[in-house]
């Protein structure tokens, strides 16, 4: 079996809101990540699979290039994920709620069982991964 | 599998010498690292935690609560410091996997009782060429 890992990098503005809660109430939980702010995300792809035997590949690189592009940078760069994307109306735009949308997206649009964790780091001190294929769920 | 790892960086210095060996067996086990004025590293501890993010909050753990308790149980003896003059140093030499360890232990109880996220690992760098980890493997 061989990792193959690809990092790309994304600008995003968010903020932490949950609707069930009071715009007080968000204030109150979530502090200053409740004002909108932004981030450089870094995120790194791993796959993992037997390369194939003609081309010595586990998954060309330029395929999942296109993945990446289309799946995560055509919907997150440049954008806000609060406004300009559905996945954040119920819950908190946190890392760890970014990190699972972003497999669950990835797991979809892969050749199956190739996906093995991805890692996303919105600070330079702080990462979120996200492991195995029940995260795909 | 959700994992959250923050990086806390600290300075501190050390020896490596074992008191049980003679100067020469120190300084042919621990070369450069047993001279006995002691030299320094900025070292970068990883904390590895994982659990279920909460589902008001989405987080597996606040990021203020887990630095809090990293200050408290770990930087506070670490950061700044001479390293084998600290209590959990007097037995164990301050090498890199030691230190992690002893970062790993002190933390596994204060995470469980103060938060529903679980410690998986620690991974300490002591310079950039070099690093330990404690805890479940990858």
């Amino acid at each position: 079996m061989v990792r193959i890992s690809r990092a790309i990098e994304f600008s995003s503005s968010l903020r932490y809101r949950h609707p069930d809660l009071s715009e007080e109430e968000n204030r109150r939980r979530f502090g200053a990540r409740a004002s909108r702010h932004g981030h450089n995300y870094r995120l790194e792809v791993t796959l993992s699979g037997e390369p194939d035997p003609e081309t010595g590949m586990v998954l060309d690189l330029k395929d999942l290039i296109v993945v990446l592009e289309r799946e995560i940078m055509a919907r997150f760069d440049h954008r806000d994920l609060n406004d300009d994307t559905a996945f954040f109306e119920k819950v908190p735009p946190t890392p760890e709620n970014v990190a699972r949308v972003i497999f669950r997206l990835l797991h979809r649009a892969l050749p199956k069982g190739l996906l093995e964790r991805i890692r996303l780091q919105p600070e330079l001190d702080l990462w979120v991964e996200v492991v195995g294929s029940e995260e795909a769920e | 599998m959700i994992e959250l790892t923050r990086r806390y960086w600290f300075a501190a210095a050390h020896v490596l010498r074992n008191p049980a060996f003679d100067d020469a067996r120190n300084e042919s086990v621990y070369g450069k690292c047993a001279n006995p004025n002691g030299h320094g590293h900025n070292y970068g501890l990883e904390v590895t935690v994982t659990g279920e993010p909460d589902r008001i909050t989405g987080r597996v753990v606040e990021p203020e609560t887990l630095d809090a308790l990293v200050r408290e149980h770990v930087l506070a003896h670490l950061e700044n410091r001479m390293l084998n003059e600290q209590p959990a140093f007097q037995v164990r030499v301050p090498t890199a996997e030691n230190i992690a360890c002893f970062a790993q232990a002190a933390l596994e109880e204060p995470v469980a009782e103060r938060t529903s996220a679980r410690l998986l690992r620690v991974r300490l760098e002591e310079t950039r060429r070099n690093h330990f980890e404690c805890g479940e493997p990858r």
